[in-house]
């Protein structure tokens, strides 16, 4: 085991406890665990810049990852996660085991809870996946994306990213930009963000964009130069190529004119912007190459170390809580 | 022969007659022999059974147009008798079942084999309704003057929008000639496409998957337009949304041969109730907002809506225990239909007598059904009721073989004490 460095050795001595059993949406979060997971989190990172990364945080511990859709980026940070702090990580591939051969997700998830994991971590293709796996498993469970609905550590990490580039988050002008209406990533960014007193936009054609958005106390704009104007930071989303095929947008070329970032575009923004993208991107679609790669305005690289952090943080939140119950 | 049977010291409710008051039913032989408003029966043979009601309500039995079994081919789901059971613990007398099984009904040997096992059962009057279209494809007219022969009541493809304008104008003409009615969902097939709840904020923060409401009111005015066209009689299946109460409205103005009906389920509850993605509140059509179920409760109040459905829709535990998407829609409804109803009693929403309306003579008059009403020489479908007693739905105890009930752990009011088909009594609490 390698020591913990002292900025996280503090944090871990406050006395937080986190009172959720689960970690499924950015909603059930309120500012002052976001505050402490970031704290968390921060420190983390410091530790993850040690050669010696490892700790016994987690140490006994079972983290199962149960990817019902392909993630190599999330389903890797979140062994990663687990591994540096101690826990045994298996990942389950659905589709070579049962669930093609017609088991249910219930069942599945029932026969997992009877290995006694501690940790579940799920992403799955619909909606509210993770919530009906929490209430029939007796370990805690971490959503790592549900569909249309969610992807709360992804906005944890974001978060991290942006406070740490600006030391802030309150007053930060966000503007959410691209394939709104089906991403799990906004729904969670826009809950989280404004929660930390930031102000979001949310910039795509009016194909991408709910139809409800008005309501969520957001700027839409369907006006890209508009919507990024004075903005702090510019987070793109990925867009599914299948999708705009005539389907939601007319071409690729037409949406990468009209809703792609480039320098052009970004020069609208603030002075200072930075712009994220949750990954994997689609160069030339969304964005440009020339601004994902430009180390000066990107914080795509950034996200992906975050990921690991905000991910030990939660995981040790959520073991920490595992602890007290028994 | 049966021994004669008189209800005595009943507070009778029959839409009707329009009578709301105290008084005695006499039954002889499966039929209502004499109905006495305001006092008693005066005195009455020895070998009458009295039955002292207590003062607790009389009405007719409750005429469902909308209900699924699993019979023929998903027998697990519900039978024809499970249904049955149901239906009588409910007060519900008379059923009409939706032709989208298995084989469907569409043709008269599948009509005849419902009405052979009703009579085999005996418990409810049981009637199918055929489907428009083979197969409920939307494609070719089914045998719809045969199954009429046969005994069925309405043509319907039940939950699926016959989207070919073209073979729908001819559904309705054709059926209008065997003057059988025709019963549509009005729902825009593409805009419904793939989704499982109504577009809104609640659906977009969920993630869901969702239609506009004005899916329901897009198809409902080519409905209204076919029916200008061809003068058919339509069946409006469910309306759940403000959008398409105006259109109907409309219609109605113009004089257009319409009866609409509409779900307890949509009446009870809105989207808000799926909460976190409760798959027993996933329905077809979707819940919608309070605006909208406001609109309907207001729309069975003003007689714009004159039939109310349980659409039982049977789904069993590994159908339902699934992420919301994937979830079968439908919920089971024979059983709570009348306390659902009465509720909007109790809450002063929509009198009594119209309440009882849309589940009785409304349904009863436009099949052209004797029963639904409280009178001499129809037939003895009765049902007794305390009014205000107390109920706890708990959908494990469900008669249905299925327990997807959204009612489940609700406290209404009204409970069924007796239900008599033909003069039998059926259920007794």
């Amino acid at each position: 085991m390698s020591a913990a460095p002292p900025g996280l050795n503090e944090v871990l001595q406050r006395t937080f406890s986190f009172p959720k059993k689960h970690f499924l949406s950015a909603t059930d979060l309120n500012e002052v665990e976001v505050a402490n997971l970031l704290d968390l989190a921060d420190g983390f990172v410091s530790l993850n810049r040690q050669t010696s990364k490892k700790l016994d945080l987690l140490k006994g511990r079972t983290l199962m990852n149960l990817f019902f859709e392909n993630s190599t980026r999330t389903q890797s940070s979140f062994e990663l996660a687990g591994k540096r702090l101690g826990a045994d990580v298996v990942n389950m591939s659905p589709r070579s085991s049962s669930i093609s051969k017609g088991e249910t997700l219930i069942d599945t998830a029932v026969t997992l809870n009877a290995m006694q994991p501690d940790l579940l971590v799920v992403r799955h293709s619909s909606s509210g996946a993770a919530s009906l796996l929490s209430q029939k498993v007796g370990c805690s469970v971490v959503n790592a994306g549900d569909g249309q609905h969610e992807h709360p550590t992804q906005a944890l990490l974001d978060a991290l990213s942006m406070r740490r580039a600006f030391g802030y988050i309150a007053g930060l002008q966000v503007a959410i930009c691209g394939d709104v209406l089906h991403s799990r990533v906004a729904r969670s960014n826009i809950a989280m963000l404004q929660m930390l007193g930031a102000n979001v936009r949310l910039v795509g054609p009016p194909t991408l964009i709910p139809a409800a958005a008005e309501r969520w106390n957001v700027e839409v704009f369907h006006d890209m130069r508009k919507g990024i104007a004075g903005c702090d930071v510019v987070m793109m989303l990925r867009l599914q190529l299948e999708r705009m095929d005539g389907v939601m947008a007319p071409s690729q070329r037409e949406y990468f004119r009209f809703y792609g970032l480039d320098r052009e575009k970004l020069a609208l923004a603030s002075p200072g912007v930075r712009v994220m993208h949750p990954g994997p991107m689609n160069r030339g679609v969304e964005i440009d190459s020339e601004v994902a790669d430009d180390l000066s305005v990107s914080l795509i690289q950034d996200q992906v170390e975050m990921g690991v952090a905000a991910r030990m943080a939660v995981l040790t939140s959520l073991a920490a809580r595992l602890e007290n119950d028994r | 022969m049966s021994r004669p049977v008189a209800f005595t010291n009943a507070r009778i409710v029959d839409p009707a007659s329009g009578y709301d008051g105290p008084g005695a039913v006499i039954v002889t032989e499966g039929v209502i022999a004499d109905v006495a408003k305001g006092g008693g029966l005066g005195s009455l043979s020895a070998d009458v059974e009295v039955i002292d009601a207590g003062g607790a309500l009389l009405i007719p039995g409750l005429i469902d147009l909308r209900v699924k079994t699993g019979e023929p081919g998903s027998e697990p789901k519900e039978t024809l008798k499970s249904a049955a059971l149901a239906a009588a613990a409910g007060g519900v007398t008379t059923i009409v079942v939706q032709p989208d099984t298995h084989p469907v009904m569409d043709e008269p040997s599948v009509v005849d084999f419902i009405l052979r096992r009703a009579r085999d059962i005996e418990l409810v009057n049981v009637y199918p309704a055929g489907a428009a279209t083979k197969g409920c494809e939307g494609k070719r007219m089914a045998e719809i003057g045969l199954m009429h022969e046969a005994g069925c009541l309405y043509v319907t493809d039940a939950d699926r929008p016959i989207v070919d304008s073209k073979v729908f104008r001819r559904v309705l003409s054709y059926a209008k000639a065997f003057g059988v009615p025709v019963a549509h969902r009005p729902a825009d097939p593409w805009l419904s496409a793939g989704t499982a709840a109504s577009e809104g904020e609640f659906a977009a923060r969920m993630g869901l998957p969702a239609a506009p409401a004005i899916a329901e009111k897009i198809m409902l005015e080519r409905d209204l337009a076919l029916v200008e066209l061809t003068g058919a009689q339509l069946i409006v299946d469910q309306v759940t949304t403000a959008g398409a109460l105006e259109s109907l409205r409309r219609g109605r103005e113009r004089g257009l041969p319409v009866t609409a009906t509409t779900s307890i389920n949509h009446l009870s509850f809105n989207e808000i109730d799926i909460g976190d993605y409760r798959t027993f509140c996933k329905l077809d059509p979707p819940l919608r907002s309070e605006d909208d179920r406001q609109a309907v409760i207001e729309a069975v109040a003003s007689g714009l809506i004159q039939v109310i459905v349980s659409a039982h829709a049977p789904a069993p535990a590994e159908d339902k225990r699934l992420p919301y998407d994937e979830a079968a829609p439908g919920a089971v409804g024979l059983q709570t239909l009348l306390a659902a109803l009465l509720a909007f009693h109790h809450d002063g929403q929509i009198p009594l007598m119209d309440l009882i309306r849309a589940v009785t003579c409304a349904p009863a008059d436009l099949l052209g059904l004797p029963a639904g009403r409280i009178a001499k020489g129809a037939p003895a479908d009765l049902v007794l009721c305390d009014l205000n007693a107390p109920v706890v739905i708990d959908a494990d105890k469900l008669i249905s073989k299925s327990k997807n009930s959204p009612f489940d752990g609700r406290r209404l009011q009204g409970k069924v004490l007796r239900t008599v088909v033909d003069g039998r009594t059926v259920y007794s609490a």
